[in-house]
């Protein structure tokens, strides 16, 4: 029987032989063949950005003019103090706001500036002295007696970066250094809360990021109005004339855009680009039929009904062909002969004097009435030249608050300069590019950590070279938009975080990443299984039978021994 | 050993259900990527569909907030210290309006064929005195469509010709259309020389003008695209000719219907709300022989000496009615039977709008009656032939009568007469027999008793049907023809198509055929459209020619005329120009067993399955010599004696 045992053991050992050779040679060979291409992403530096620190900071400069510090005091400033604000959003969000605020004294030229006539005039001759950064403030202590300001007011906001400060009654000449900056604190709290970055505004920022605690309707509102962040805005206006039979409308759209829309959106090129449209859509009807109001001969739209207003111009308005970006559309409607005059009535029941209304993040409507230009016998056609000051005055309004420019009311003793031609003051704007940064940071960030997580999770997905190198572009803007807004330079920040945004985005919409999105692990197994089963189920059946022959082997031997 | 052989064909069982599962699953998900990666190249529709499925839940969720106090506060402060121009003279009654640097023109003519068909063309044109050549903006739009001014200036388009049809135009039937076109879709595109990609360009302005026009356009890709060096030449102004710049594509296989007709009928300023175009009622439009819709856009001359120039948008939509799908033996058709609608009004932004009758064969009233009459009579040079025209005017009142609606009636009255023949006229097939070679014919018809003239011929054939460019023969009346001028592109396997253009002269009164033989390429399996069984589509030849002409042609591109007989520019008194489309070939391909990959796949598992099997086997078995058994006569014997009680043997 020796010949049959030597024949069991080579058995044995070429069902092992075959066993090894297909775990050292086949599997590792079956793993790297089927292998998906994942390029190699920087996952730490991306699980860092879900926890985000915000540091906020703006360069504020206090200028003493004359009269209102004593000679003494004069000497202590120079001096420079900073704040910190700590704000904990959620757990992993934290912001931190510093006002680095430094005194000094007027210089004389500054001091002849303050000696203008009125305010607006100061204000113009202090912006031609110096302009300061974008995102920094400059506020004016001027003494009590001055007339640059009315009786009632105490501080006069420019159109530039500037504040002009009336030192309060009780602070007259005599006390210490220390007592006047205690008094100024609060005072130039409440400044920069108008013109710098205010907390409300950050944090409704970095809704995309942070589910905000539900606050009332009014803040939703407010928060829901302005269009998110994007590198660019179409704006499109359309005159509506349902009824050319009746109305043979003109509108100098070209002339109005040049003078009341595009020094605003000169002014506010760093933000986003910006492109303007007009067309004349006929034949366009509203979704809701007027009602008519005998008591005033007029037809009227109430506010519960505007919802359903857009829906069926939508239709005609046409998305823009040749780029992406959101739109903004501002729609002139002028009612038809039989419907005019048509005014829109709000809640409670009053005319709305614009007879306009606007939609959060969709554009505005207006109502032109036209029947008061032709009399009762008037010959049809009729042609009608709009009156497009009057257009324009409520579109600008509409398009301010579309784009997120806040005009919160100000505080009382506040008096806020009437902006310029155009339409923004520079203040205003930095307040934009405050939450616009932020908001952006807080966007690019989201993206890119769920782009990470789909990836995780997902390990079917393809990850091309093009799409690493975009993550780690817009890792690096990202790191350097959020140490800029460290640094204060605001320009610099709203720039990086703009190509975070688009950097990540363009990551996050790949077709590449869609290539074996779909393709699930069962039908795999599928095609694996007639080449495996028949392979494996043999060598693993063999290795059950050498096992189990071992063990009874050992059981043998045991029993021998006992 | 025993227990794998018995599980092995319940593994193949199983193997067969799923690959079954295995295809049916793989091609769901080539579709849905299919579809994701349009909807990322052509960012346009994929916004509509968010669009339109946003749109229901927005309704409730939209906030709507009067900016009553917003903007009212901002009158108080804005007007006063803004430098406002208009602000202080009120709009005067009657206002001095500029004059507007655009117009609009509409018009619709029917014909009666001699088939009992009636054939009519909306043709609707807008112009507009503006500059998208010189890179400054235009992006102020009154009665041009904003999407497509956007389209031109965005990609620097300076001619743009689309063309949808469904149905062929029987030529021989029913004589040339106003304006031709092939079955399917058709595209062809002029961009201006400052383009430097383009590829690129036009890669864009088909997936933007896919989603403009809610069709497969995004389909064209190089694989389709050819740039004709000869045959497509700019129709409006401008003398550059340099095919580089031009691109053209067909899609015959593209459906065309409401979907298409929708976005059409929004790109007139009217809409279909008022004028001819409230006529376009899609169950009956497509419920016709033959449909086409086009949309042509080109720069033209305003003046005689082209001091100013302008943009021209022509809208044109041709329909044949059938005689025998209304299911009635009278002969009868008015507006209302085809369209089922009347008209009611013109359309108040044209400055003109009209009907246009052909009644040339019909001169004193003997074959058909119009009612309601009207005196009005205009004659018009078309297609080489001068032709008399009732004309309704819709601008004027009168047209309409009492009933204030106009329902034109056509009652025939006999059926004879004939039609000339057309001049020119081409047809094509597929000639041979099996799936690996053929041979493609066209036949090229010159029915003139006494001229010969030169046409010029246009095949674009995909790179799956090889053309054996040797065998290329050209014959008319039993003689080989040699083509003055042959411009041959071959093809690039799975790149571009192959491109074949030649000028040949046809003789009086003869046939002209051409053929070239072809081998049938093999795909991929990927390759293969859903259907791959009904065969490929190959687009139609165009034949283009300047026919010579009976009566003396209009040469002054300018004046005014019936729009449907101003479309082509006509350079010389002599001769007019005509465009002939051939039908589309069917052609098929050789086809494999779709679930071919995986019977592979278990059919080479098996087999190894069964050799390593063995081999296994064969390695692992302890081997032993065994007793032979004992014979059967032995056994029973044995049997037998275990019964008697005796020892076995």
């Amino acid at each position: 029987m020796a010949t049959t045992e030597v024949e069991r053991r080579r058995g044995q050992l070429a069902a092992l032989s075959i066993a090894a050779v297909v775990i050292i040679v086949g599997v590792p060979l079956w793993w790297r063949t089927t292998e998906t291409y994942r390029a190699w992403l920087p996952v730490s530096q991306i699980q860092e950005l879900s926890k985000l620190q915000l540091h906020l900071s703006a360069d504020v400069e206090v200028v003493f003019a004359r009269g209102t510090v004593t000679p003494e005091q004069q000497k202590k400033v120079p001096l420079t103090q900073t704040q910190d604000e700590e704000h904990i959003v959620d757990e992993d969000t934290a912001l931190r706001y510093r006002y680095e605020t430094r005194y000094r004294t007027a210089t004389i030229m500054e001091e002849d500036a303050l000696n203008q006539p009125t305010a607006a005039e100061a204000d113009l001759s202090l912006h031609t002295l110096s302009e300061s950064p974008c995102g920094s403030l400059v506020v004016y202590v001027i003494p009590e007696s001055s007339t640059l300001l009315l009786e009632d007011t105490d501080v006069y906001v420019g159109q530039r970066r500037t504040a002009l400060l009336r030192i309060g009654a009780q602070m007259r000449v005599g006390r210490t250094l220390e007592q006047l900056l205690a008094h100024l604190e609060p005072r130039i709290q409440q400044v920069l809360h108008v013109m710098s970055f205010s907390h409300t505004d950050i944090t409704a920022a970095l809704s995309d990021r942070v589910r905000l605690s539900p606050g009332n309707k009014e803040s939703i509102a407010d928060s829901m109005r302005a269009f998110k962040s994007s590198p660019g805005y179409e704006i499109t206006f359309s005159l509506l004339n349902p009824d050319p039979k009746s109305h043979r409308l003109y509108w100098d759209i070209e002339g109005a855009v040049q003078t009341y829309i595009q020094p605003l959106l000169t002014k506010l090129s760093p933000v986003a680009n910006f492109s303007i449209d007009s067309q004349t859509l006929h034949y366009a009807m509203l979704g809701v039929n007027p009602r008519f109001d005998s008591s005033r001969n007029a037809y009227t739209l109430i506010a519960d009904s505007l919802a359903h207003v857009i829906n069926p111009v939508e239709a005609r308005l046409g998305s823009n062909a040749a780029s992406s970006n959101p739109v903004l559309n501002f729609l002139l409607y002028v009612p038809d002969a039989h419907h005019s005059p048509l005014y829109i009535h709000d809640h409670k029941k009053q005319e709305v004097p614009s007879n306009a209304f606007h939609s959060p993040r969709w554009g505005g409507i207006m109502v032109y009435n036209v029947d008061g230009f032709y009399g009762p016998e008037a010959v049809f056609p009729v042609d009608i030249n709009i009156n497009m000051a009057k257009v324009m005055g409520v579109f600008l309004a509409q398009l301010r608050l579309l784009l997120g420019v806040q005009s919160s009311t100000p505080p009382p003793g506040f008096v806020v300069a009437p902006c310029g031609s155009t339409g923004l003051a520079d203040w205003e704007l930095d307040r934009l590019m405050w939450s616009r940064s932020v908001e952006n940071v807080a966007t690019a960030t989201t993206t890119i950590t769920s782009l990470a997580q789909l990836l995780d999770q997902i390990g079917n997905i393809v990850i091309n070279d093009n799409i690493a190198e975009q993550v780690s572009s817009a890792l690096t803007s990202l790191q350097l938009a959020v140490a800029e807004l460290e640094a204060g330079n605001l320009g610099f920040a709203l720039q990086y975080s703009k190509e975070a945004i688009l950097a990540s985005e363009r990551a996050f919409f790949d077709p590449s990443l869609l290539h074996l999105l779909y393709f699930p692990d069962d039908q795999k197994f599928a095609i694996y299984i007639p080449l495996f089963l028949p392979m494996c189920v043999p060598i693993l059946l063999s290795l059950l039978k050498i096992v189990s022959e071992a063990r009874q082997k050992r059981r043998e031997k045991q029993a021998k021994k006992d | 050993m025993a227990a794998y052989r018995c599980y092995y064909p319940a593994v193949l069982l199983i193997l067969c259900s799923f690959s079954v599962f295995v295809v049916a699953d793989t091609e769901d998900a080539t579709l849905i990527n299919g579809q994701d990666v349009t909807a990322l190249n052509s960012p346009q529709t994929a916004s509509k569909t968010a669009a339109q499925t946003a749109e229901q839940p927005a309704v409730e969720e939209r906030q709507w907030e009067a900016t009553a106090s917003a903007a009212a506060a901002d009158d108080q402060d804005r007007t006063p210290d803004t430098p406002a121009p208009g602000a202080e003279v009120q709009p005067v009654v009657p206002p001095v309006l500029p004059e507007p640097k655009d117009s609009f023109q509409e018009e619709l003519v029917f014909r009666p064929l001699h088939s009992g068909d009636i054939y009519a063309s909306f043709q609707f044109r807008t112009l507009w005195e503006t500059d998208f050549m010189r890179g400054n903006k235009v992006s102020h739009y009154r009665l041009f469509p904003k999407s497509l001014g956007q389209v031109i200036s965005k990609f620097s388009v300076r001619e743009l010709h689309i063309s949808f049809t469904q149905g062929y135009w029987r030529t021989m039937q029913w004589g040339q259309p106003f304006l031709p076109s092939p079955p399917g879709a058709e595209l062809w595109v002029w961009f201006q020389d400052s383009v430097t990609d383009v590829d690129g360009t036009w890669k864009e302005l088909t997936n933007v003008l896919s989603g403009i026009f809610c069709a497969s356009l995004n389909f064209i890709d190089s694989t389709n695209t050819v740039e004709p060096s000869a045959s497509f030449k700019p129709l409006g102004i401008g003398n550059e000719t340099d095919p580089r710049f031009l691109r053209y594509a067909t899609l015959p296989r593209e459906i065309v219907c409401t979907e298409n007709l929708t976005p059409w009928k929004k790109l007139l300023p009217c809409g279909s709300k008022a004028g001819l175009a409230v006529l376009l009622k899609s169950e009956k439009l497509f419920h016709s022989s033959f449909h086409s819709q086009t949309v042509h856009i080109r720069p033209v001359c305003q003046d005689w000496q082209c001091k100013t120039t302008s943009w021209e948008l022509r809208q044109t939509l041709n329909v044949v009615f059938d005689l025998h799908t209304s299911g009635q033996s009278k002969r009868e058709w008015s507006l209302f039977k085809m369209f089922s609608r009347t008209l009611t009004e013109a359309c108040p932004l044209a400055s003109s709008s009209k009907i246009y009758i052909d009644i040339t064969d019909n001169p004193q009233g003997e074959q058909f009656e119009l009612t309601p009459a009207t005196t009005l009579l205009s004659q018009a040079v078309v297609l080489g032939d001068r032709r008399t025209f009732s004309v309704y005017d819709l601008t004027q009142q009168a047209t309409f009568g009492n009933t204030r609606s106009l329902n034109l009636l056509i009652r025939w009255k006999s059926s004879e007469g004939d039609m000339l023949r057309p001049l020119l006229h081409a047809e094509r097939y597929v000639a041979g027999y099996g799936l690996q070679t053929g041979e493609i014919h066209t036949l090229m018809y010159n029915n003139h008793p006494y001229r010969s003239f030169p046409v010029l011929l246009l095949d674009s054939v995909p790179w799956y049907l090889r053309l054996y460019i040797h065998t290329l023969t050209v014959t008319s009346k039993g003689k080989d023809n040699n083509p003055s001028f042959i411009h041959y592109q071959p093809s690039k396997d799975r790149v571009r198509p192959h491109l074949l253009e030649m000028l040949v002269q046809l003789p009086p009164n003869s046939v002209t055929e051409v053929t070239v033989q072809f081998e049938r390429a093999l795909l991929k399996w990927t390759e293969y459209t859903p259907d791959p069984n009904h065969g490929f589509y190959v687009g139609s030849s165009v034949i283009s020619s300047l026919v010579p002409s009976i009566v003396a042609m209009d040469t002054n591109s300018t004046r005014e005329r019936p729009l449907f007989s101003s479309f082509f520019p006509c350079k010389e008194e002599s001769s007019y120009f005509v465009r002939v489309y051939t039908e589309p070939l069917l052609v098929n391909l050789p086809t494999p067993d779709f679930s071919m990959p995986y019977n592979v796949i278990c059919l080479t598992c098996t087999v190894v399955a069964v050799g390593y099997g063995s081999l296994y086997n064969l390695l692992t078995r302890s081997f032993q010599i065994e007793e032979p058994s004992p014979g059967l006569a032995k056994r029973i014997a044995n049997v037998i004696r275990k019964m008697r009680g005796v020892p076995p043997l």
